[in-house]
């Protein structure tokens, strides 16, 4: 008896489950606060559960490599959700033959201003090198950014909290931004939350607007396509970051 | 009284498994491609993202959305931030980074957002001012 909660214990940080199921619990409890808050922006769970999570990790003395094998199905399943994207996008196809052309120049402005105000942002403020990298992808999506931080010898776990923060703030400061510039067409307000938040910007949108969380998820595709295209050329422009 | 407004259609009362089961395979499948096709032209795209571009394609072709696939990328995608949560957790292996740059890293996320934000938002809209008749309009179905 006396040797079986070692046992238990030990069994239990070798499966994958209790971190499934922590993760799991945690993103249900926090979209239930969340929704009874009428969307509040600072509750959006991917900030509330990780929170949750994370204290659970340290209290436990849980290793951040264990946690991340333990929920790789949560992970792997990214790629299908990347995919799945295509659903959207196809519906709002008869507005993209449309409108190429501005929101293909918007596309380019907005994906440029995402790289180069956080690069020139993070470099005016001292940051290492490192984090400049790790920074420059942030716009775009998770399964966007961190590979292409890693191939320019950025941090790939630095990016992620930096596609998290900014997918955060892009979520909370959009309402009032958006409505202090006066733009109330939901077409661009999707466009411009998506490609600046990327898929919490999208989430939120989607539950928020149809027409709003369609442009948001086009935007969200395109800025993964664009900053995977443009991240390398905007940090060979300026070779002057480094440190 | 319970059992009273219980459903008489059985198969109608929970969700289909069997539709999320091919939704799922077309995914993987999609995504399978996508990975192949960016090893073997060295692509600088992920190979899920490839994988979007050929369902689009797919679907483009094809003409309408399979309903199983409408269904099961829509719940997919409204979840989505649940799939994120073990990759933002690794903040907790940069807590010494993050005390030591916190100031450059907090405002190139949020002021970054901001300047994001508006810069998009201000081109697009200007973009579209001469368009009004051609701009969706807030209660049109999408």
């Amino acid at each position: 008896m006396m040797d079986a909660l070692p046992t238990l214990a030990a069994w239990l940080a070798a499966s994958p489950l209790p971190w499934l199921v922590l993760t799991m619990l945690a993103y249900t409890l926090t979209l239930a606060l969340y929704r009874r808050s009428g969307a509040h922006p600072l509750l959006i769970p991917p900030l509330t559960a990780t929170a949750l999570v994370v204290a659970v990790l340290l209290a436990t003395g849980t290793p951040y490599a264990t946690y991340r094998t333990g929920t790789g199905l949560l992970s792997f399943l990214i790629g299908p959700a990347t995919v799945a994207l295509a659903i959207p996008l196809f519906a709002q196809r008869g507005r993209i033959r449309q409108l190429w052309r501005p929101l293909g120049v918007a596309l380019l402005a907005g994906c440029t201003a995402a790289i180069v105000s956080a690069v020139l942002l993070a470099w005016a403020l001292g940051g290492t090198r490192e984090t400049l990298l790790s920074l420059a992808p942030k716009s775009a999506t998770m399964p966007i950014a961190l590979p292409v931080a890693e191939r320019l010898g950025g941090l790939p776990s630095l990016t992620a909290v930096a596609v998290a923060v900014t997918g955060i703030a892009g979520a909370v400061l959009a309402a009032p931004l958006l409505r202090l510039l006066r733009v109330h067409d939901p077409a661009v307000r999707g466009f411009a939350i998506g490609l600046t938040a990327h898929a919490i910007g999208t989430a939120r949108e989607l539950q928020v607007h149809p027409t709003a969380g369609a442009f948001a998820a086009l935007a969200m595709s395109l800025n993964g396509v664009a900053t995977a295209v443009l991240v390398p050329v905007c940090v060979a422009a300026m070779p002057w970051l480094g440190r | 009284m319970i059992g009273a407004s219980r459903p008489r259609q059985v198969q109608r009362a929970g969700p289909p498994f069997l539709p999320m089961l091919y939704a799922f395979t077309a995914l993987f499948a999609f995504q399978l491609l996508g990975e192949l096709l960016v090893q073997w032209l060295h692509l600088p795209l992920p190979g899920a993202l490839a994988g979007m571009l050929l369902l689009l394609a797919a679907l483009l072709a094809y003409g309408r959305v399979p309903e199983a696939l409408e269904r099961t990328a829509g719940g997919l995608l409204q979840n989505m931030m649940l799939l994120f949560i073990p990759a933002i957790a690794g903040v907790m292996l940069h807590f010494d980074r993050i005390a030591r740059e916190w100031l450059p890293f907090l405002v190139a996320g949020i002021a970054g957002a901001a300047i994001t934000l508006a810069v998009t938002a201000w081109t697009l809209r200007w973009l579209l001012r001469d368009s009004a008749d051609t701009r969706p309009t807030e209660d049109e179905r999408t």
